[in-house]
């Protein structure tokens, strides 16, 4: 990726956040000046464009999914798609579904939001993983009953990258009459993804995660079947009534061009970046053989590998690492010290548990930032081996 | 084209406009710990300084939201009190945040009737919050919160205040006013659509609405809206700048609607025995639509609004003007023209003679 003046390190943390598009930000500009009005004011023409805006944005954002525009819920981002998938379902079930299942590999606004369910009554299931990191489909069907109101589950893990069952997953719930949702923020602009096909109800998206600005995200809720869904946030009656709050022009614009962008550019992107994962890996296990990958290779987005290094302390790996911004586990928990819940459900072992690290690639990743990182890697894992020898020794 | 629509929103300066083009091209996310995401970090803590300090509160008392709704809800939902007051005169987002919220009515100028609150608060206020906006977004009536905090107070209760409308227009202090949550909109200010900010004495009273990544010291998951923020820091810092400009502005406004009675002598201002803020006149022409004026209003290059922007569109009068006891018809006849710092005189004078064509149209002469 090419940085402005200074000298920053090679980002390689795309599952945290990816910048913003050149493309995106440039249709996003002119929002923020000369075309500031409020989409909501029906009043003059400042406001009848805004409004346009969004809505081609809403376009957009519904044809990379499959889904119709009007199908399509303009949030803050993902989090906030999440907590009103899982309590606005939840809270308009009938008293016959009192049900919720979810994975213990989630996001944690999901199992929060669970958890708050839970304190208030509802009965939530948590779906263990295999080792490498997807559901069990017959562990799944077990648990989703005529009593389920939601099945969660997210398509693509942030930590790990792995690619959930999803059609399969969609086709139970269908079954089964329990709504489904799919937190798909590390998925959309990466793999391909239809409601229809899949029968997802429910699906999150964030801006952010694919080119686009922060503070903008959509919950897609469908509308035949119809879901119902309790609004979160109340007032001005924006988006259908399902979402208050201005919808942020400038932002909605953006993600719209973002998710264009990935419409057309998505599968070209990720046979590039499974090309340069792939060589990033060989470098890599040349140096050093016995790194671990945690999770699945075949079904896991192109731009993520979640690799753990034998016998390596992880803060004094990330300490030599200083060329490098690529991060232990989801941004959320940056700053947290107990080990990943994803890693830990996955029953990663202990000597590798504490020494994971996330290395994300993304659109402005280069042959050469992928060649120059894995030197550092292999350096940082030698020069501590090394040291700790000696240190052994003396 | 004229706009005069400045309180459903404000268009940007080009510093506010460089501040969060320039946040745009931060990659990091401001939960990483690497050189991206601490550069991201920085750009979210200097906003949050300068956001807090333009209404007198110190950084660790702001709380990042999605908008001034999200930050309302927030407010009313999680300040641990059950009972909720609000006034009648708020926003929907307000109105709207706690089912069964008690009703604090006003009187006909659109300020709130203090002895309804003092009785409403006579059997102990220990379990309530009280929700009074600083100035009301359709007719700009500021409300007394000084003796609203001093009742509220001695009752016991929280006092929560939709501010989004004062900052850059009135001076705005928290801690002199003694509210113990305050709301705030970016875009409302000069910033950008996305952003609001939630501002409580103390953040300890608040628990979290929205469940995630624990954001915003746990109270707000989700990652930060980097722009937005950095654009409302930016706008922020314009806040001191703006509000020495709008002595001119509350002059513009005068001298507006004292033309305005000139040219219709039964039109009505609403507020205008109140204290106002300077930029705000909402006023009726009776026998006259509001969206017949606004679309003549339109037409002649002059954006005005029917009302607030969320609600315009229905066909509900006005909540606001309701509760100051206009009849339908008259609220239905009304129209708000907001003013912003760069209004100037050719602009009012295209609103004034516009109006006039219309006031003629339909047999108005001068008062």
């Amino acid at each position: 990726m090419a940085n402005e003046t200074d000298n920053m390190p090679i980002y390689l943390d795309y599952q945290a956040t990816t910048p913003v598009d050149e493309r995106v930000l440039a249709t996003m500009l002119p929002w923020f000046t000369e075309k500031f009005g409020n989409p909501h004011s029906r009043d003059h023409r400042h406001g009848w464009v805004a409004e346009e805006a969004v809505e081609e944005a809403r376009g957009k954002v519904a044809a990379l999914i499959g889904a119709t525009a009007k199908e399509i819920v303009f949030t803050s981002g993902a989090t906030e798609s999440n907590n009103l998938a899982v309590k606005g379902v939840a809270e308009a079930a009938g008293d016959d579904r009192r049900h919720i299942v979810t994975c213990v590999t989630e996001h944690k606004c999901v199992l929060e939001s669970c958890h708050r369910l839970e304190e208030r009554g509802f009965e939530v299931t948590w779906l263990p993983v295999r080792p490498n990191g997807l559901i069990d489909l017959d562990a799944m069907s077990a648990a989703v009953t005529e009593r389920t109101a939601l099945v969660s589950i997210m398509a693509v893990n942030n930590e790990i990258g792995v690619i959930q069952p999803i059609a399969e997953i969609g086709r139970l719930c269908r079954e089964r009459g329990a709504k489904f949702h799919t937190d798909a923020a590390q998925a959309v602009g990466k793999i391909s993804l239809d409601v229809n096909a899949m029968n997802i109800d429910l699906l999150s998206i964030s801006g952010h995660k694919l080119y686009g600005p922060k503070g903008i995200g959509v919950l897609y809720v469908r509308r035949r079947p119809r879901v119902r869904i309790v609004p979160q946030m109340d007032g001005g009656g924006q988006e259908r009534g399902l979402r208050s709050g201005t919808v942020p022009t400038p932002l909605a614009v953006g993600l719209g061009e973002a998710c264009a962008i990935a419409g057309t550019e998505m599968a070209g992107e990720a046979d590039r970046l499974r090309m340069l994962r792939d060589r990033f890996l060989d470098r890599l296990r040349e140096g050093v053989p016995d790194v671990h990958l945690n999770g699945d290779l075949e079904h896991r987005i192109a731009g993520n590998l979640n690799l753990s290094f034998p016998d390596i302390e992880g803060q004094d790996l990330m300490m030599r690492l200083t060329g490098l911004s690529v991060s232990t586990g989801s941004a959320c928990s940056s700053a947290a010290v107990g080990p990943s819940h994803v890693l830990s459900a996955l029953g990663v072992e202990s000597r590798l548990l504490h020494n994971a690290l996330r290395i994300g690639f993304g659109r402005f990743t280069t042959e050469d930032e992928v060649d120059r990182a894995a030197a550092m890697i292999v350096s940082a894992v030698r020069s501590q081996r090394s040291a700790s020898q000696i240190y052994e020794r003396a | 084209m004229t706009y005069l629509d400045f309180n459903a929103s404000a268009p940007m300066s080009d510093a506010v406009v460089d501040a969060l083009s320039a946040a745009a091209r931060v990659c990091g996310n401001p939960s990483s710990v690497h050189a991206y995401g601490r550069k991201a970090r920085a750009l979210v803590e200097t906003a949050r300084r300068d956001v807090a300090a333009c209404i007198g509160a110190a950084p660790d008392q702001a709380i990042f939201t999605s908008g001034a709704t999200e930050a309302n809800a927030i407010a009313l939902r999680r300040c641990g009190r059950s009972r909720v007051l609000v006034s009648a005169v708020e926003h929907d987002s307000v109105l709207k945040a706690v089912p069964g919220a008690e009703r604090i009515p006003v009187l006909a100028d659109g300020v709130v009737d203090l002895d309804q609150l003092r009785s409403m608060l006579a059997d102990g206020g220990g379990g309530a919050v009280v929700s009074v906006m600083l100035a009301n977004n359709e007719t700009g009536v500021l409300q007394p919160l000084d003796t609203v905090v001093a009742i509220a107070r001695e009752a016991g209760a929280l006092v929560h205040c939709d501010a989004v409308q004062g900052p850059g227009r009135v001076p705005v202090d928290m801690a002199a006013l003694g509210v113990d949550l305050m709301s705030l909109s970016a875009h409302k200010m000069g910033g950008p659509k996305g952003c609001g900010a939630l501002i409580a004495r103390d953040v300890a009273l608040l628990g979290a609405e929205t469940q995630g990544g624990g954001q915003e010291r746990g109270l707000r998951g989700g990652t930060e809206n980097l722009t937005g923020i950095a654009g409302f820091g930016a706008a922020a810092r314009e806040v001191a700048g703006n509000l020495a400009r709008m002595a001119g502005i509350g002059r513009l406004r005068d001298e507006m609607d004292t033309r305005v009675r000139a040219l219709a002598g039964d039109a009505v201002i609403f507020g205008a025995d109140a204290p106002r803020l300077p930029n705000t006149s909402c006023i009726a022409l009776p026998g006259v639509t509001s969206e017949a004026q606004v679309m003549a209003l339109d037409l002649a290059g002059v954006a005005v609004s029917a009302g607030s922007a969320c609600s315009s569109g229905k066909i509900t009068p006005s909540h606001v003007l309701t509760a100051m006891g206009a009849p339908a018809a008259l609220a239905g006849s009304a129209i708000r023209v907001s003013l912003g710092p760069d209004t100037m005189v050719a602009d009012i004078d295209a609103f004034v003679d516009a109006w006039a064509r219309l006031a003629a149209r339909v047999g108005r002469s001068a008062a």
